[in-house]
């Protein structure tokens, strides 16, 4: 049963994958990578129950920290193409 | 003051995480009161723990809150799945605005934040008191201004 | 026993319909701000159909306060991001298309 979860995810994560190489515009590259990064922590969680090892749910955690600050980092130096600017008024 | 009370908060979480090996070794839990001292020093220096603070009656809200935004939820994907699965693709992208009357932050953000996690609408733009919005139908478009939701955000103010 | 059992498959092969579903939107919807919309559902009912799944796997252990946790963090920061790119995209002048065929 964890296996069909499994190839759930991980065919969602190819459609992210089509949608990032087709993208018009950067912001849907970024939008399907964030989105193949969601699917990434649903796959760390359900291989930790699949596998039986519980230590790899701490990764899923710092995966979905760490998607989203990247999400954010993309998309500052998209914008400014400068990771340390300063927002404008 | 804050600053203790966020310490306390972030040490909390380090021991739910990874408590069951800190407490055979000492080591370990040195380690763990280095970094979140370490955390605060960080976010003292950023300064971004905010004057609100923590508050205690959003909690007694938030049990009334979160199981309608659930089910809120759980109408507006299966509407929102349907609609992507019929071969027409039926759908009415528009851009409406939604008028917040919430005061504090925080209830701006919990509001903004359920706009966003209900599928068919995203909340875009802060402009003032408004909320641009982004509804891919027209259905979605009116649930949110109706001002149902609005209602029950500023609700939890009190 | 079993009705957990049942109970969590039911979530965890809804979870994973929602995902594709969302997948496909993500792929069939015309323009960025509608393909928000399709992230969206597999960011909210997708992961946490899934994840609550599991935590009915796993009973009542750290093992579930953990997926609680990951709940958590992922219902505030993915409406967070998709706001973050909405706007990013907005001023950055890209345009909605925005259909008032629907409207009398």
């Amino acid at each position: 049963m964890f296996i069909a979860a499994m190839i759930g995810i991980l065919v969602t994560m190819a459609l992210a994958l089509c949608r990032a190489l087709l993208g018009p515009t950067v912001y849907d590259r970024i939008l399907s990578v964030n989105m193949f990064g969601t699917k990434t922590v649903l796959f760390i969680a359900v291989l930790e129950f699949l596998t039986g090892r519980p230590d790899f749910l701490d990764l899923a955690l710092i995966y979905v920290l760490i998607n989203f600050i990247g999400t954010l980092a993309v998309l500052k130096f998209v914008r400014y193409n400068d990771l340390g600017a300063e927002p404008e008024e | 003051m804050r600053y203790i009370f966020f310490c306390i908060f972030s040490f909390t979480l380090w021991m739910l995480w990874s408590g069951q090996y800190a407490l055979h070794h000492p080591l370990v839990l040195a380690m763990g009161v280095l970094s979140c001292g370490f955390v605060v020093y960080l976010v003292s220096r950023l300064d971004i723990v905010d004057e609100e603070g923590i508050q205690i009656h959003l909690a007694r809200h938030l049990f009334l809150y979160i199981p309608w935004l659930l089910w809120a939820i759980i109408k507006a994907n299966i509407d929102v799945a349907k609609r992507i699965l019929s071969p027409k693709l039926p759908i009415a992208p528009r851009i409406v605005r939604v008028r917040g009357t919430q005061k504090t932050d925080l209830c701006r953000v919990i509001f903004a934040n359920s706009i966003t996690l209900t599928p068919g609408t995203v909340s875009l733009d802060l402009d003032g008191e408004d909320i641009v919005v982004h509804a891919l139908t027209e259905e979605a478009a009116d649930d949110v201004q109706s001002g149902d939701m609005d209602r029950r955000a500023t609700a939890m103010e009190r | 026993m079993i009705i957990i059992d049942i109970l969590s498959w039911i979530c965890l092969i809804l979870g994973s319909i929602l995902c594709i579903i969302g997948g496909l939107g993500l792929l069939r919807l015309p323009d960025f701000y509608s393909r928000l919309h399709g992230g969206g559902i597999t960011d909210s009912l997708g992961a946490g159909l899934i994840l609550i799944g599991l935590m009915f796997q796993s009973g009542l252990t750290m093992v579930t306060v953990k997926l609680a946790m990951i709940l958590i963090v992922l219902f505030i920061t993915s409406p967070t991001s998709t706001h973050a790119l909405g706007k990013a995209a907005l001023i950055s002048g890209l345009k909605p298309v925005v259909t008032d065929e629907h409207i009398d």
